[in-house]
């Protein structure tokens, strides 16, 4: 990463940068759909991984799905996964390389519907890797599909009529079991639909990855992501539908943090006060810094 | 080409007598694995125990994993990182972690897979595979523990050596019997280094790597694709070829020929040593690899001056015969004498492994008898049922 030197006046011109990737991307093309809200988390974590100056140790897993097509684009050193099975392949690296960073590349299908049980017991057994998990909703790369994390009243291709409990049950707040399981020592869940929070959640990414290479436990980071095409919503409008649905369930924030774990219901109600707080302000005139 | 099982140098200085399954768990640390992951069922238990304690000892891990698709996908995790790693379970257990058996091999990582079979209805799992696509994995068949050390650390060795996973076949028998033995480290040929593992170390460097079975490179480096991947596999399957191995005795004269593997195989040895003091013309051929499979060989012994039928010996319903006719192709008659011999518990040490009862097959064989039945057995036909006449 590049690190501006603004001790003294610069002795080049200004000028357009050509390139806004991270070093640790191959390239800046992706394969993602206009909208997607993967390339944004990956951008994320790169750039977190980055700043740790731990890149020459650092060792990828990724799981299947449309952010597969990362593997190849990502400088990282990386194993390819089957489906759901992230978290046991970054057992077995993390525990033949101790003093590695160890992180999965996971989706919502992959992780909570295939690999349920491989993310809870990776997490229990309190492995030293970081699980990331790309939450959008729906299988994206097989068009648009119901997963475990959809929620209530979502329509998918094979919720015509939107996801109903009683014919469909109810979503998986993984992070919320996550959190409960003692082997995991930070829980957290981002989004990357707006400005502020993209900076929260590389916050997040940054801890999960301090808190691993400390060796405190499990680390894991869901990012709540857009997929319009797999929503069927018009571009533009996948950050708003995701704050009206995925986001109004899966509520943002540090569900465990130094042991101490947050219920959705109290990440919720912080979320509402801080919310109001800010809207107080504004009717008052302005953010007061 | 004829190829025994034993590669050992000097007969060991001094030998104790141990169980198979710490045998073979111990043959794979002086193999140099450093890496175990299985979930306990019954024969196989007793290898992961063992690993359980002496792997920590040698600076290497064992999981006891919460399944059998964690277990193999610990292992791939390890394997990645260039070390020697290995998992297993029974042939149901095996049968859980088929797909990533198939993805693995399409990765060319060099798995090796303790097969604790219990008893020998898994020779189609083991040989064909139960999983998806076009893979073969190499396949050792001990006949009893001493060989059983060997082609443990001979597994590893092949493993690399093709970058393909090995499954060592073996069964109830194997684990529990103790034999008097010495596990010396066997010398191999030096293998290359793994330079396509990963450890970090490459990561932002612009020449990282990828581990996958995908076909795909990292962007600016040569990539396969999946159908050039598909080809290059099926390409490698038939050079594999040349590490089949296989024993035989008495087939220069032989009027019958029995083929046979695994713990089985030394039951049938016996009988037939016995039978050959009584003057019978009976010879025997065992395939050591069961992929590949002796074709060649069978087909040589087969077209001897004297043979006049093949039978094939197997505790299962007829899976090995198979492959015995493929060899046969034709040149005698092949008759399978094996049957299903488990037991009350499942384990595969059943009514047939037993030298007599094996020793009347035989023989019923080589006198163009009909089969003695299975004593007890005979409640258990399946009829015809009405509607299926």
């Amino acid at each position: 990463m590049t690190i501006i030197d603004t001790s003294s006046a610069p002795t080049v011109p200004a000028r357009k940068v050509e390139s806004l990737k991270p070093d640790l991307l191959l390239t800046q093309e992706h394969h993602m759909c206009p909208g997607c809200g993967e390339p944004l988390a990956v951008r994320q974590f790169l750039e977190c991984i980055e700043e740790l100056d731990v890149a020459a140790r650092t060792i990828a897993v990724a799981g299947i799905g449309c952010y597969t097509s990362f593997a190849g684009t990502m400088d990282v050193d990386l194993v390819q996964a089957l489906h759901g099975r992230a978290p046991s392949v970054a057992t077995g690296v993390k525990r033949m390389l101790p003093d590695s960073l160890v992180f999965t590349l996971q989706g919502d299908g992959d992780m909570v519907n295939e690999g349920l049980q491989e993310v809870l017991h990776t997490a229990a057994r309190g492995e030293k890797v970081t699980c990331i998990l790309l939450n959008n909703g729906v299988f994206g790369e097989t068009g648009g599909h119901m997963t475990a994390t959809s929620v209530i009243g979502q329509r998918t291709k094979n919720t015509l009529d939107g996801r109903d409990a009683e014919y469909h049950g109810y979503p998986i707040l993984i992070g919320d079991l996550i959190a409960q399981l003692q082997g995991a020592s930070y829980v957290a869940r981002g989004s990357v639909h707006n400005a502020g929070s993209v900076a929260r959640t590389r916050k997040m990414f940054k801890r999960a990855f301090e808190s691993q290479l400390r060796g405190e436990g499990f680390t894991f980071v869901e990012v709540l992501t857009m997929c319009p095409t797999g929503w069927f919503v018009p571009t533009a409008d996948g950050p708003d539908y995701m704050q009206e649905t995925l986001g109004e369930v899966h509520i943002m924030g540090e569900l465990k943090v130094d042991g101490r774990v947050r219920t959705t219901d109290e990440l919720h109600a912080e979320n509402v006060a801080k919310q109001r707080e800010v809207d107080e302000q504004l009717a008052r005139g302005g953010i007061e810094k | 080409m004829t190829v025994t099982a034993t590669t050992t140098t000097a007969p060991p200085a001094e030998r104790v007598l141990m169980e198979g399954s710490e045998a073979l768990a111990r043959a794979a640390i002086a193999a140099g694995c450093r890496f175990f992951a299985g979930y306990p069922m019954t024969p196989f238990t007793e290898v992961l125990e063992h690993c359980a304690r002496l792997l920590p000892e040698a600076g290497g891990v064992c999981i006891n994993a919460e399944s059998e698709l964690e277990a193999v996908g610990m292992a791939w995790g390890a394997l990645s990182t260039g070390a020697r790693a290995a998992t297993g379970s029974t042939g149901q257990g095996l049968s859980l972690m088929q797909e990533s058996f198939s993805e693995i091999t399409l990765a060319e990582l060099p798995l090796v897979i303790f097969n604790m079979a219990r008893g020998q209805q898994d020779y189609f799992q083991a040989t064909r595979g139960g999983g998806h696509g076009d893979y073969r994995h190499i396949v050792l068949a001990p006949q009893d523990v001493r060989e059983g050390v060997e082609h443990v650390q001979l597994a590893f060795h092949l493993a690399d050596k093709w970058r393909n996973p090995v499954l060592v076949y073996g069964d109830y028998l194997l684990a529990h019997t103790q034999e008097a033995i010495s596990i010396e480290p066997m010398a191999f040929p030096e293998l290359p280094k793994k330079d396509w593992a990963v450890d970090g170390s490459q990561t932002g460097s612009g020449q990282s790597r990828g581990v996958t079975p995908l076909g795909v490179a990292k962007t600016g480096q040569p990539a396969m694709g999946q159908e050039g991947k598909a080809q290059y596999i099926a390409t490698k399957i038939p050079l594999m070829e040349r590490e089949v191995r296989f024993e035989q005795g008495f087939c220069d004269d032989a009027e019958t020929i029995v083929v046979a593997f695994g713990s089985p195989a030394k039951f049938v040895k016996y009988a037939i040593n016995e039978l050959r003091d009584a003057g019978h013309r009976i010879g025997y051929l065992r395939p050591i690899t069961i992929w590949p499979f002796p074709y060649a060989a069978l087909a040589e012994v087969a077209a001897g001056p004297n043979v006049k039928r093949i039978g094939s010996f197997e505790l299962s319903a007829g899976q090995l015969v198979e492959d015995v006719r493929i060899g046969v192709a034709g040149r005698a008659p092949v008759t399978y004498i094996g049957g299903v011999s488990t037991d009350q518990s499942g384990f595969g040490v059943g009514r047939l492994l037993d030298v007599e009862a094996i020793t009347d097959r035989i023989l019923a064989l080589h006198e163009d008898r009909e089969l003695p039945p299975i004593p007890g057995y005979e409640q258990f036909s399946y009829q015809l049922q009405e509607h299926q006449k």
